[in-house]
C-alpha cells in the first residue's frame, strides 16, 4: 500500500505492438499523465494473448489486467483481434466461475493515434479496480496482510464469499 | 491455452543499463537508485552488472555495453531507456558488434512508460524497477535468432491502371525493372480519362494523360493485362504468386490492328454505363474511348446478338485481317505470375446520388452527377462538349452546383472528399464559359488549399459565380411561386443571411463523394491488408509512411488510400514506385524473425489452429497427422501459439516462457517498490490444469 491509506492496485497491461503499445508511446511523447499502477507487456498482437497470461498475472499479484488491441477492422494481422475478443468473453465467464470479478479484466481498443484514449482508459481501469479492492489471490500477499484477513479496504463492499470461492476453485485446479 | 510445464530457467549473465536521457528520465526517476537496486537485488536473477549513464544511445553509451559484453562475458543485455520502437535497433547493433546475438537484448521503456507519464518520483522509481525486473526475467529466456532473409523478385505487380497505377508502372519500368499492370476495364486510364479539364490549370485531361497511357502500352518492360482481375495472391514479400484471370475479349490481340471496322459494323447500340456514365452509347463490340490503350476492342456478350441469339457475326465478317481477329470461341484465361512487390492503385467509386432521394437524382431529368457532367462537357463526350439539358438541345440558363453530396454528412460519409470544392469551381467556370448561364454554388465550407487552388477560387468569384453557404435541403420540381414553373427548385438555408431561399434553376450538378471501391474490403483481404472504418486502405503510418502498408511488400497509391486530387495521386504513385525500386535494389530483405513453429512431437493433430491464420501459413500434414507452419508465410502474430491446447506451437521472441517470466518480474515489487511476499511457488499457480 502506498504512503496514504488509499489502496493502490497493480495492473498488468497487455498491449499490441502495432496500436496500443504505440498509443502508450504517444501518451509518453505527448506528456499525458496517467497513474503509475499499470505495468505493460508488449505482444505482437492481442491475438497472442493466451488467457493463461491473464490468470498468471492475477495469480501472481496483479489486481487487474488491461488488454488492449487494434480497433475492429484495423488489426495489423487482419482479424486476430476478433480472436482476442472471443477469448476475452470466454475468459470473463471463467473468471466468474473462479469467483473473480470479471471487471478486473478489461479489453480496450486503442489505435496508435489514441494516446489520450490509452491514458484515459488506464486511469479509469485503476479507479475501477481500486473500487473492487485487492484481489487476494492466495499465491501472494502484500506485506503485513494474509489473504482474506479482512484488511482489504473494501472488505464490506465486495461479496464476502467470493475470495473463498476463488481460493477453493483455485486449489482444486492446481492440485490435479 | 498452453499447459506445458515450464523448463528450468536458463542461466544468464545479464547486464542492465539504465539511461538518464539527460533529464528526460533522470528528472523523474532516480536512475542511480534503480541501477544500484538492479545490481544488488536482481543478482540472484542473473544480473552481473548494472550501470546508469547519461545517454545510453550515444556512441559512448553503446561502447559501454560492448565493452561489458566482451570483458564481463555478458550473455544478455537489458537497456532501460526509451521505447524499443525508437532505439531497439541501436542496441541490437551494439550487441552484434560485441559478438552477442542481437536478439539477446531487451529494451525496457522507462521514458515513454514512466518518466514522461508519471510525476511522483518515488512511484515512478518503483515502477521503473518493476519494469526492469520484468525485462531481466524475460531476457533470460531469449534465444539467439537470425533475421529471416528473403530474396526480392524484381518484377512488380501494379493493380489498377488509373493515373496512380500508370505513374507507378512507368517509374518502375523506366528504372529498368519489369512491371505487370493489371486493369479490370478494357482500357487503362481510369477516372482521369473520363474528365474534360483538370483544375486549377484547366489542362485537358486527355492531353496530359494519353501520352502516359501510350507510354505504358508500348513500354518493353510493362506487361499490360487489361480486362483482367487478380483472383488470388499467395506468398509473401519478395515472392508473391499471383493468379490473374484474363477475361475473354473475343478478339485476337495478336492479329487485331485496332482499325475499328468491327465497331462501326456492329448493329447493336448499348447505353454506356461505365465510361460515358450512362449519358452515351457504345456498340456491343467496343473500346471504351477512341484513345483506349490497348486499342483492341472487346465483345460485351450480354448484348452481342451472336452470343445471345447465335447469329450476326457482322464484326467477324467485316474484319479485314487475315486470319480474322474476332474469335467467338475465346475463353477466360488464368495466368500465374511471380512478383516481388505489389502496388495497389485501385481507385474509388462515385457515391450513388440516389441514396439522397431529396436531391432528385434519377427522378428529375436534369439533375446530374459530377461524373455525368464531366462527360457532358467533354469534347469527346456524348454531346461533343455542349452543355445541354437531357433533351440534347436546350442550353441551361441557370445551373446549381451542390457541394458535399454524400461527404461531410453523418448519414453517409463523415470525411471530406477533398476534390469536390475545386471540381465544383471548375464546373462553374466551364458552365459560364460554354453557356453564359448564371451559376450558383451551394457549399458548406470552401476548401481550396494547395498551389494555385485559392487563386482559381478568386478567379471564379470574379467571373460572377454566386456562392450560397448552406447545406441544400431539397431539390424539387414542385413549384410554389410564380417563376418556378418548369424549373428545378433548390431549397436551402443561406446561413450567411440566416434565411431560407428557393432558387429555381434549369440544371443541377451534384458533386458526389468519392467512396472506397465497392469491393475494397474483399480486395484488401485478398492482398492481406486492412481497410479503415471508412473503407479506404490503411497505410503503415498516416504521416511518415503513407504508401506502405502493414503487410510487407504491399504498397498503396492514389484514391484507394483516401480521397485525393490528381497531383497527390501522381505523387503517391511515384512514391510507391520509389519504395519498390529501393527494395529491388537491395535484392534481399531481412525480416524480423518473429515466427511461430510447431513441435511435431507435441502436436495432437486437433487442428484447432488450422483456421486461425489469415495468412494461410498453417497447413495440416495428412500423412503425418500434424500441423505445420510455413515460416515464410507466418507473420508472427502468435494467435495460433495462444490457441494450441497442447502447447505444441511456440513463438520466437514471444514464447510462453518469455511472457510468463516477464509477468513474474513485473510483479516482483508492489506499487511502492517493496518486494512482494509469495505464499506458494508461483510456477505451480501459473499452471492451472485446463481440460
Amino acid at each position: 500500500m502506498g504512503e496514504s491509506d488509499r489502496f493502490e492496485p497493480l495492473i498488468i497491461g497487455f498491449t499490441c505492438n502495432w496500436c496500443s503499445y504505440r498509443a502508450a508511446d504517444l501518451a509518453g511523447v505527448s506528456r499525458m499523465k496517467y497513474p503509475p499502477n499499470v505495468r505493460l507487456i508488449r505482444l505482437m498482437c492481442s491475438g497472442r494473448l493466451d488467457p493463461v497470461f491473464v490468470l498468471k498475472a492475477l495469480a501472481g499479484g496483479a489486481d487487474g489486467v488491461l488488454i488492449t488491441g487494434c480497433h475492429p477492422g484495423e488489426c495489423h494481422y487482419l482479424e486476430q483481434n476478433y480472436k482476442a475478443l472471443r477469448r476475452y468473453h470466454l475468459l470473463r465467464m471463467l473468471l466468474t466461475q473462479l469467483g473473480v470479478e470479471p471487471e478486473r479484466v478489461k479489453l480496450v481498443w486503442a489505435s496508435a493515434a489514441e494516446g489520450g484514449r490509452f491514458a484515459e482508459e488506464v486511469g479509469r481501469m485503476v479507479e475501477d479496480v481500486r473500487r473492487l479492492g485487492r484481489l487476494n489471490w492466495p499465491a501472494v500477499a502484500a506485506d503485513g496482510t494474509e489473504p482474506g484477513d479482512g484488511q482489504t479496504p473494501n472488505a464490506g463492499h465486495v461479496h464476502e464469499a467470493e475470495p473463498v470461492v476463488a481460493a477453493e476453485a483455485h486449489q482444486e485446479e492446481v492440485t490435479p | 491455452m498452453s499447459t506445458t510445464p515450464l523448463s528450468p530457467k536458463p542461466r544468464a549473465r545479464i547486464g542492465v543499463y539504465v539511461c538518464h536521457c539527460g533529464s528526460n528520465i533522470a528528472g523523474v526517476v532516480d536512475v542511480k537508485e534503480v541501477a544500484r537496486w538492479a545490481g544488488r537485488e536482481l543478482a540472484d536473477e542473473g544480473v552481473v552488472i548494472a550501470r546508469d549513464y547519461q545517454f545510453m544511445c550515444s556512441n559512448l553509451g553503446q561502447e559501454l555495453i560492448e565493452a561489458d559484453i566482451k570483458e564481463q562475458g555478458l550473455t544478455r543485455v537489458v537497456v532501460a531507456a526509451c521505447s524499443p520502437h525508437l532505439h531497439e535497433a541501436t542496441f541490437r547493433n551494439a550487441c552484434q558488434r560485441a559478438g552477442l546475438n542481437p536478439y539477446l537484448c531487451e529494451m525496457v521503456s522507462i521514458r515513454e512508460q514512466v518518466s514522461w507519464v508519471h510525476t511522483d518520483r518515488e512511484q515512478a522509481t518503483a515502477k521503473a524497477k518493476a519494469l526492469i525486473a520484468g525485462g531481466v526475467e524475460r531476457v533470460a529466456w531469449h534465444e539467439p535468432l537470425e533475421p529471416v532473409i528473403v530474396p526480392i523478385n524484381p518484377t512488380t505487380l501494379v493493380v489498377g491502371g488509373g493515373i496512380a497505377g500508370i505513374q507507378a508502372a512507368l517509374e518502375i519500368a523506366d528504372s529498368g525493372y519489369p512491371v505487370i499492370l493489371v486493369e479490370r476495364e478494357p482500357s487503362i486510364g481510369g477516372h482521369m480519362a473520363q474528365f474534360d479539364k483538370t483544375f486549377p490549370t484547366l489542362d485537358c485531361a486527355a492531353c496530359i494523360l494519353t501520352p502516359k497511357m501510350v507510354a505504358v502500352g508500348s513500354h518493353p518492360l510493362i506487361t499490360l493485362l487489361t480486362y483482367s482481375e487478380v483472383e488470388r495472391v499467395d506468398g509473401y514479400v519478395g515472392s508473391f504468386q499471383v493468379t490473374i484471370r484474363k477475361k475473354a475479349r473475343y478478339v485476337n490481340t495478336e492479329t487485331c490492328t485496332g482499325c475499328g471496322l468491327c465497331i462501326e459494323k456492329c448493329p447493336v447500340r448499348v447505353v454506356d454505363e461505365v465510361f460515358e456514365a450512362g449519358l452515351g452509347y457504345r456498340k456491343a463490340i467496343y473500346r471504351p474511348f477512341p484513345q483506349a490503350v490497348p486499342k483492341y476492342p472487346v465483345i460485351d456478350t450480354e448484348h452481342c446478338t451472336y452470343f445471345q441469339r447465335g447469329k450476326c457475326k457482322a464484326c467477324q465478317i467485316f474484319c479485314p485481317t487475315q486470319p480474322k481477329s474476332i474469335q467467338f470461341e475465346q475463353q477466360d484465361e488464368r495466368i500465374q505470375v511471380e512478383v516481388g512487390n505489389i502496388i495497389l492503385a485501385t481507385g474509388y467509386d462515385l457515391f450513388d446520388c440516389r441514396r439522397i432521394p431529396q436531391y432528385g437524382y434519377g427522378r428529375l431529368a436534369n439533375v446530374y452527377t459530377s461524373l455525368e457532367f464531366e462527360r457532358l462537357c467533354n469534347a469527346a463526350g456524348p454531346t461533343g462538349g455542349e452543355v445541354v439539358l437531357r433533351d440534347g438541345v436546350t442550353k441551361p440558363k441557370t445551373v446549381g452546383i451542390i457541394h458535399c453530396v454524400g461527404s461531410r454528412d453523418r448519414n453517409y460519409n463523415n470525411y471530406c472528399s477533398v476534390i469536390c470544392c475545386m471540381q465544383s469551381l471548375k464546373f462553374a467556370h466551364l458552365v459560364k464559359e460554354r453557356t453564359g448561364a448564371e451559376v450558383y454554388n451551394f457549399y458548406i465550407d470552401m476548401r481550396t488549399p494547395f498551389k494555385d487552388y485559392d487563386e482559381f477560387y478568386q478567379k471564379v468569384l470574379a467571373e460572377g459565380v454566386h456562392f450560397v453557404r448552406g447545406r441544400v435541403a431539397e431539390v424539387t420540381d414542385a413549384a410554389r411561386h410564380p417563376g418556378e414553373e418548369g424549373k428545378i427548385i433548390i431549397q436551402v438555408e443561406d446561413t450567411l443571411i440566416g434565411r431560407q431561399r428557393r432558387i429555381p434553376v434549369d440544371m443541377v450538378i451534384l458533386s458526389a463523394a468519392l467512396e472506397p471501391r465497392r469491393d475494397a474490403q474483399e480486395v484488401a483481404h485478398k492482398f492481406g491488408i486492412a481497410c479503415s472504418t471508412n473503407g479506404w486502405f490503411i497505410e503503415k503510418h498516416p504521416k511518415l509512411d503513407p504508401v506502405a502498408t502493414m503487410t510487407e511488400g504491399i504498397f498503396i497509391a492514389g484514391c484507394a488510400q483516401g480521397p485525393k486530387d490528381i497531383p497527390a495521386t501522381v505523387a503517391q504513385g511515384a512514391a510507391a514506385a520509389a519504395r519498390v525500386i529501393g527494395r529491388i535494389h537491395q535484392t534481399r530483405l531481412a525480416l524480423e524473425p518473429i515466427r511461430a513453429s510447431v513441435i511435431a512431437e507435441r502436436c495432437s493433430g486437433c487442428r484447432i489452429c488450422n483456421n486461425l491464420c489469415p495468412f494461410h501459413a498453417i497447413s495440416f500434414r495428412e500423412d503425418l497427422g500434424v500441423t505445420e507452419i510455413n515460416p515464410a508465410l507466418c507473420q508472427g502474430c502468435g494467435t495460433c501459439v495462444a490457441a494450441c491446447p497442447a502447447g505444441a506451437i511456440t513463438g520466437t521472441q514471444f514464447s510462453n516462457e518469455q511472457v510468463f517470466a516477464q509477468i513474474e518480474g513485473l510483479l516482483m515489487l508492489d506499487f511502492s517498490g517493496k518486494p512482494v511476499r509469495r505464499l506458494e511457488p508461483l510456477a505451480a499457480a501459473a499452471e492451472p490444469a485446463f481440460p
